[in-house]
């Protein structure tokens, strides 16, 4: 076992479960990839500021769009540049190592000190892009042709890569991963986090806001359910609209900041309306039922 | 070491490779799983599971494997005697009496032994009953009160606890799920061809080569649009009343079809319970929204991909007999086979999708209409699973 201060076990910031601290260390100490998914607003991006916040470690962001291909993560060479450079005559275009740019997995590898590289929504790429750096990954190496080198990383970055599940991600690339899926926070462990980011938080708007939020979860048919994430800025934005605990329950202030749909804000009117504008816990499940 | 443990994930429907497996003896061998049950059943969940929808089934072979459960009737009595014995009424004070009251025993315990029933039902053979057995088919929300129950009552050890509660059920892919999922299904049903629309933003390599021999060498960059999906697609839904217990799977399928962008066209038909002469516009089936059925066959080439979604279930006059449709009113000279295998015949790739479980279709009332209607096309049910390999069928030619 590694000794206790290379162990992730969350930040004062950020609030991970003991599964999740468990397979960041897995990931760390197999050297390899660790594969985050969960609901949006779980705070999978986050995730890997933390780690690196709590590993002390430099992180290093790769955003991937839709049209990222795997290549860019490892170098670009800049033929555009160099055919322009060429024609005007006043650089030096003989040598190809003046185009050549290093991505940021490149710059992962050559970096003096380990890094944190978050590869943040695989998913948005191509369908081929995780099949492409499977070997980079793997080998923690890549070549040039353009000028005969390779780029040998000179240790394992902590890589950590978020997805959206909007595509199916190939075996060959989970095979090689740590997976890791962030449950919903329960309730216990959501009051944690929002006293987190909001210390100075009276405990009555904490339990009100927390009830009003856990109702809404709970409506039938909403398109997009309100997340860890807009929980935090609701409570903020209560907090600077000066709201009373009194007022949350009854007028549900500032709706907009937990629904972004104009379906979803109809049906929680809509229920707010009939119930007599009193919003009650969810019934949930009966008490025998429970685990705990 | 546990290397039955492995072929038994594998029993379970999770894919596990033995790369995985190896990685897992090495963080063992590391010491990673902190010497505890628990510690196991993150690590391994964490190295050998890829995907949330296979956690439950990894609960499932997890709670197998460390506690060994056989049969269903042993299970039943001990969840009975538990729930029995775990809930005198002398325990329970009078405001937590309040909420029991919706919850009554024997309401709870037909509750389970239905839903036990179902499992069982749903099951794909074999001895361990909650094996396969997974959801029932029509997706109940939250997680099982007898998942939870069982693990409370027999176990002691936290790990086999969590495997038991099974709260990652409602992941599973054979269960019906959201838009969402749907969605990302019908975004396998693609066909490229080149744009002719668009931003120009890949670079043209034979025209730029052309356009700089022109300029005598002075470089200049020729951008081309990408390429597009081509696939035309048409739903064609049945809205009669046998589908109203399936409204809402239904209306989320529509959903995720409607927010598909990426179809070159779509269309939506709905019929009442069978296909006659007449196709509707709209679900209400009006005879004012009305066109006829050969005029669709004409409008729509056969290069479109033509969704059937409908129970299949009705008497089988309706689907065999001229004069058979349901609706008094409305006279069918040639029976609704007839009319399906013509739409079948007329477009190169059909499926039907019914939201009945496949488990349930040569059980139900309905069994020989699906049966007959099968024949004609090919069937998948409406789960995210059944749409994947529906969109497979659609993708190549039958």
């Amino acid at each position: 076992m590694q000794d206790h201060k290379s162990l992730f076990s969350g930040t004062r910031d950020y609030i991970a479960s003991q599964e999740l601290q468990n397979s960041v260390n897995v990931a760390v100490a197999l050297g390899r990839p660790l594969l985050i998914k969960g609901e949006p607003g779980t705070g999978k991006t986050m995730l890997a500021q933390s780690i690196a916040d709590g590993l002390e470690k430099d992180l290093l962001i790769w955003n991937i769009k839709s049209t990222t291909k795997a290549k860019d993560g490892l170098y670009i060479y800049d033929t555009v540049q160099r055919l322009y450079d060429s024609q005007f005559g006043d650089h030096e275009v003989s040598d190809i190592k003046h185009y050549i740019k290093l991505g940021k997995l490149g710059e992962a590898f050559l970096a003096s000190n380990q890094l944190v590289l978050l590869i943040d929504e695989i998913d948005k790429a191509d369908i081929e892009f995780p099949n492409d750096l499977l070997w980079e990954l793997d080998i923690m190496n890549f070549d040039i042709p353009e000028t005969g080198e390779t780029v040998q990383a000179r240790q394992r970055p902590i890589v950590v890569i978020t997805s959206n599940a909007e595509k199916e991600l190939p075996d060959a690339f989970l095979r090689r991963c740590i997976f890791h899926y962030i449950a919903f926070p329960d309730a216990e462990m959501m009051a944690e986090i929002v006293q987190v980011h909001h210390p100075d938080l009276q405990q009555k708007l904490l339990e009100e806001a927390m009830n009003a939020f856990y109702w809404l979860r709970s409506i039938g048919g909403l398109q997009k359910k309100p997340s860890t994430s807009e929980l935090l800025d609701w409570v903020q934005a209560l907090t600077v609209g000066g709201i009373s605990p009194e007022q949350i329950s009854t007028e549900l202030p500032f709706l907009g900041v937990l629904l972004k749909k104009d379906h979803d804000f109809n049906t929680v009117l809509q229920r707010l309306h009939r119930e007599g504008a009193q919003v009650k816990p969810s019934p949930g499940l009966p008490h025998i039922g429970r685990g705990r | 070491m546990f290397i039955n443990f492995f072929y038994l994930l594998k029993a379970y429907g999770v894919p596990v490779a033995i790369t995985e497996w190896m990685m897992l003896m090495e963080a063992l061998a590391r010491g990673m799983s902190f010497s505890s049950l628990t510690g196991f059943y993150h690590l391994g969940r964490a190295v050998l599971v890829k995907s949330e929808t296979y956690y439950d089934r990894y609960d499932l072979a997890f709670y197998n494997y460390f506690q060994g459960i056989e049969t269903p009737v042993e299970l039943m009595e001990k969840v009975l005697q538990w729930l029995e014995k775990a809930l005198p009424p002398r325990h329970i004070s009078p405001e937590e009496r309040l909420k029991f009251q919706e919850w009554d025993l024997d309401q709870l315990r037909q509750q389970l032994e239905q839903r036990l029933k179902e499992q069982k039902g749903e099951h794909h053979g074999g001895s361990n009953w909650i094996g396969t057995g997974g959801s029932s088919p029509f997706g109940h929300s939250g997680y099982h009160p007898a998942g939870v129950r069982i693990g409370g009552e027999s176990v002691n050890k936290s790990a086999v606890q969590v495997a038991a509660q099974r709260n990652f059920r409602s992941f599973r892919t054979d269960a019906t799920l959201g838009v969402r999922q749907f969605e990302i299904a019908l975004r396998k049903l693609r066909q490229l061809s080149s744009k002719v629309e668009g931003l120009r933003e890949e670079l043209d390599l034979d025209e730029t080569v052309r356009e700089t021999g022109n300029k005598g060498g002075l470089l200049q960059l020729v951008w081309t649009r990408g390429r597009k999906n081509m696939v035309k697609v048409a739903l064609v839904m049945d809205s009669g009343g046998s589908m109203d217990p399936y409204m809402r799977i239904c209306s989320q399928l529509f959903t995720a079809m409607n927010r598909s962008s990426h179809f070159k066209d779509l269309r939506f038909f709905f019929f009442h319970n069978c296909i006659y002469q007449h196709l509707y516009l709209n679900p209400s089936c009006h005879i004012k929204s009305a066109i006829r059925t050969e005029d669709f066959l004409h409008m729509l080439t056969p290069d479109y991909k033509v969704i059937l979604l409908g129970d299949a279930s009705m008497a089988p006059s309706e689907l065999t007999m001229p004069g058979g449709a349901i609706d008094w009113s409305y006279n069918n000279d040639e029976p609704g086979i007839t009319w399906l295998r013509r739409i079948a015949a007329h477009f190169d790739h059909t499926v039907w999708l019914n939201p009945i479980p496949a488990s349930f279709w040569d059980r139900t009332i309905g069994s020989y209409t699906i049966s007959a209607i099968r024949d004609v096309f090919p069937m998948y049910e409406l789960t995210v699973e059944g749409l994947d390999g529906a969109i497979k069928k659609l993708k190549v030619r039958k």
